[in-house]
């Protein structure tokens, strides 16, 4: 009862998770052929990075520009993985050197590179994906905070490691497959997961593990460390000075919002086949911070919904308009961040409706998408 | 303006025309469908899935638009098996999980009966297994870097072998070149091209590569570069660059003194659509190696200027892949044809053998190995962004895994 009160502070949030868990585990799946579902599950994997992202910007304030690097970190681990799987000396007897991805054959490399060795293992693999992109989130962020480098500058240096990142895979095609990435993935342990019947199971393993992850990024926003996030966030100084390790706290938050992010990667592989750098660069990587926007950066219900709904209308739009999809989804954006500075999830939850917002919007101006940005509703509870 | 209209309204009249006559004409639904492909007694669906927007749009453009010619074409003489071909139209937007999901869409909800579409390596590979998987049909116009052969996929442009080997055997005989400098962007395509091509200077021509660089896609600052090319003085500069990197590389060259007077310089990526962004007065007197070129003189593509001008304006031009594309409609046309079928398994095995004598490029015919037989021409740039062809090869096998040069 206790954990239940501390995962869901109020019957709204508690209705509005239990909807969001109908909806994807038993509406979608009735709902849907099993080529939809499979799309909604690659949307569901951005939700990871989102329910991150609700943690590291919503909550603590701040706004990374590069998670797809952590997105990509984790679906590369995956992909090394299912690609060697894949490239065993009968199926690849054509290449001058069998038994070695396809696309190292074409760079000449002639043996398997020492890195690639031990993601022979389905367990090392299954922990490289967290442990990769968390190790690398927390040299950056212990780096980065501990030098009290945040806001602005923070999120130019998430940009620039996403760069730094992309541009790494490209430059390496022989051992990471280059601007084409890793293709062709079909099974994992003998299991084809190109298959609908795979891929039908695949949808459910990544809406349960999302719903596990979103519980807890609600216990963390909802027990006493949450509250120290958002004092971070609000009035870092004064936590600062009572005595906590502000630096620590938002490695902490960082180096979790990247394993989320990680697993978010390798599920997508999974459930789409391929992994390539432009997943991970800095348009992805600005795009994903989009959905949570969207969304709602403050609400982990919200956010994931904001993923699922964008994408979703990208498919459709883009489907129903092919010349004209972009601008739809541009005015879209702008309408949110006009009109819902906190995401759709902000109609919900707050007496003031819509219209109420729309008013208050004209009438004040107030920035919403930086980080820094800060309302009323928000501090109060500090200063009680 | 009045003139392109006034042509489509025609054209649009003469599809109503055929389609009403046609509808009977063809073979009943039941025997040339059999595996539940989006065919009715008088229309049948086709994908066409390109990048209509992102970077890759400026690239696409020709291919869609020459695609949807040819369609209009098949459309106005009476389409395919007495049915008209109807189009749905997805945007790859550039990015390569789009590609897959729209490809897998086209399959598996539309069941269109073939695709036309695809420009980078990057898309193709992503959408590859998902034409295999379905059993799917993609024609795919781009040049490329070969390694790759599937029962689905039918490639319109050349393989690497057909673009280099006969270009540099043609500037090593005509420009006593020895030495060669490589350059290109960092991604598949030029880093096998340059791999195939300093094989062939070294072990055939026993020539010296005297520098090898590649730049990262987008790269734009090429001075060191240049540096480099003053000092080695090659006899030959071999250039793969890509993109916008392509604009600054030749507008660099040129700011150094580089001009086509005084350096011979070979390139394998440049057709009238980048000539369009780079200008002609930085590339005059350099040369390309392509199979097709806008100034080639036969009636074939008189006719094809001719209709694509009239359909798109008179300023628009037309490169070698926008060629490949148009191929493909006419293609898949004469492959059906032959099969009396639409079914995937029947079209991917009557196209070997395949000829088209109406190819704007000449005469073209598809080898087994789903690669057109075609010829290397040499193209000299002009001032007006056209090319001077000075060298025509024979007819060149496809050959996407050389033996020899992996």
């Amino acid at each position: 009862m206790t954990l239940l009160r501390t995962l869901f502070k109020t019957k709204g949030e508690a209705i509005s998770f239990a909807a969001f868990a109908f909806l994807i585990l038993l509406v979608l799946p009735l709902a849907l052929p099993v080529f939809r579902l499979n799309l909604v599950g690659k949307y569901l994997s951005y939700g990871f990075v989102a329910v991150g992202l609700v943690l590291l910007w919503g909550r603590c304030g701040i706004l990374s520009l590069g998670q797809g690097v952590f997105f990509g970190l984790g679906g590369y681990c995956m992909a090394m993985f299912l690609k060697l799987e894949a490239s065993d000396p009968v199926t690849t007897a054509i290449q001058s050197t069998p038994g070695i991805p396809d696309f190292m054959d074409w760079n000449q490399v002639t043996a398997l590179p020492g890195f690639w060795e031990p993601f022979k293992s389905l367990w090392f693999t299954a922990g490289a994906v967290f442990v990769v992109p968390g190790m690398i989130a927390f040299l950056i962020g212990w780096a980065m905070f501990r030098r009290r480098v945040g806001g602005v500058y923070f999120a130019i240096i998430t940009q620039a490691m996403a760069l730094i990142l992309s541009l790494g895979i490209d430059g390496n095609q022989g051992y990471t497959g280059g601007r084409n990435g890793i293709t062709d993935l079909r099974t994992l342990w003998g299991w084809d997961i190109r298959s609908e019947d795979a891929q039908f199971k695949l949808y459910f393993c990544c809406c349960l593990l999302l719903l596990a992850v979103c519980l807890l990024g609600k216990y963390v926003i909802n027990t006493r460390f949450g509250r120290v996030l958002m004092a971070v966030r609000d009035q870092e100084e004064r936590v600062r000075f009572s005595g906590y390790d502000v630096a620590m706290i938002r490695t902490f938050v960082f180096t979790v919002a990247a394993m989320m992010a990680g697993l978010g990667g390798a599920l997508f592989v999974l459930q789409v086949g391929f992994m390539s750098p432009s997943l991970i660069g800095i348009v992805p990587s600005i795009e994903l911070v989009i959905f949570a926007a969207v969304g709602g950066r403050l609400s982990v219900v919200g956010a994931v919904l904001g993923c699922l709904l964008v994408n979703a209308g990208k498919s459709a739009f883009s489907e129903a308009y092919p010349d004209l999809w972009l601008y739809l989804m541009g005015g879209t954006f702008i309408a949110v961040v006009m009109f819902f500075p906190d995401g759709l999830a902000g109609l919900f939850g707050k007496p003031s409706g819509a219209g109420a917002k729309l008013t208050k919007f004209l009438s004040k101006f107030r920035p919403s998408l930086m980080g820094a940005a800060v309302t009323p509703t928000q501090i109060t509870p500090l200063n009680k | 303006m009045k003139k392109t209209n006034l042509i489509t309204r025609l054209l649009a009249v003469a599809t109503l025309a055929t389609a009403a006559t046609a509808g009977a004409a063809g073979p009943p639904t039941a025997t040339v469908n059999t595996t539940g492909l989006a065919v009715t007694d008088d229309t049948v669906t086709v994908g066409q899935l390109h990048s209509a927007t992102g970077t890759m749009a400026i690239s696409e453009t020709g291919s869609i638009q020459a695609e949807q010619l040819a369609i209009d074409q098949i459309n106005a003489a009476g389409g395919v098996l007495g049915r008209q071909i109807k189009v749905i139209k997805e945007d790859g937007a550039s990015d390569w999980p789009t590609f897959a999901e729209k490809a897998k869409k086209l399959l598996v909800s539309d069941k269109v009966g073939t695709v036309f579409g695809c420009w980078t390596s990057a898309s193709r590979k992503a959408v590859l297994p998902v034409f295999e998987k379905e059993n799917g049909m993609l024609y795919y116009p781009t040049f490329y870097e070969g390694l790759e052969q599937s029962k689905n996929v039918i490639y319109t442009g050349q393989e690497a072998t057909q673009q280099i080997l006969a270009g540099i055997d043609w500037i090593a005989k005509e420009k006593k070149a020895k030495t060669f400098y490589l350059v290109g962007s960092d991604y598949i395509w030029p880093r096998t091209s340059m791999k195939i091509a300093r094989k062939h200077i070294e072990n055939v021509l026993k020539g010296k590569v005297v520098g090898e660089e590649f730049y990262a896609l987008g790269s734009t600052s090429f001075g060191s570069l240049i540096n480099k090319i003053k000092l080695k003085k090659p006899d030959v500069i071999y250039a793969a660059v890509v993109g916008g990197s392509n604009v600054s590389f030749y507008k660099q060259l040129a700011a150094a003194g580089i001009s086509g007077a005084k350096q011979t310089l070979l390139t394998i990526s440049v057709t009238e659509d980048e000539v369009l962004g780079i200008g002609g007065e930085n590339l005059t007197g350099f040369y390309s190696s392509m199979k097709y070129f806008q100034s080639l003189k036969n009636p074939n593509n008189g006719d094809f200027v001719a209709a694509f001008k009239a359909k798109y304006g008179a300023s628009s031009v037309i490169g070698d892949v926008t060629q490949a594309g148009y191929l493909g409609p006419w293609l898949w046309k004469a492959a059906v044809e032959k099969a009396g079928s639409f079914d995937i398994d029947k079209i991917a095995a009557a196209s070997p053998g395949i000829e088209l004598k109406t190819a704007p490029e000449g005469y073209v015919k598809l080898h087994p190995n789903h690669h057109l037989w075609s010829k290397l021409r040499i193209g000299q740039w002009q001032k007006d962004g056209q090319a001077k062809v000075l060298y025509e090869s024979e007819l060149i096998e496809p050959n996407p895994f050389p033996k020899g040069y992996q």
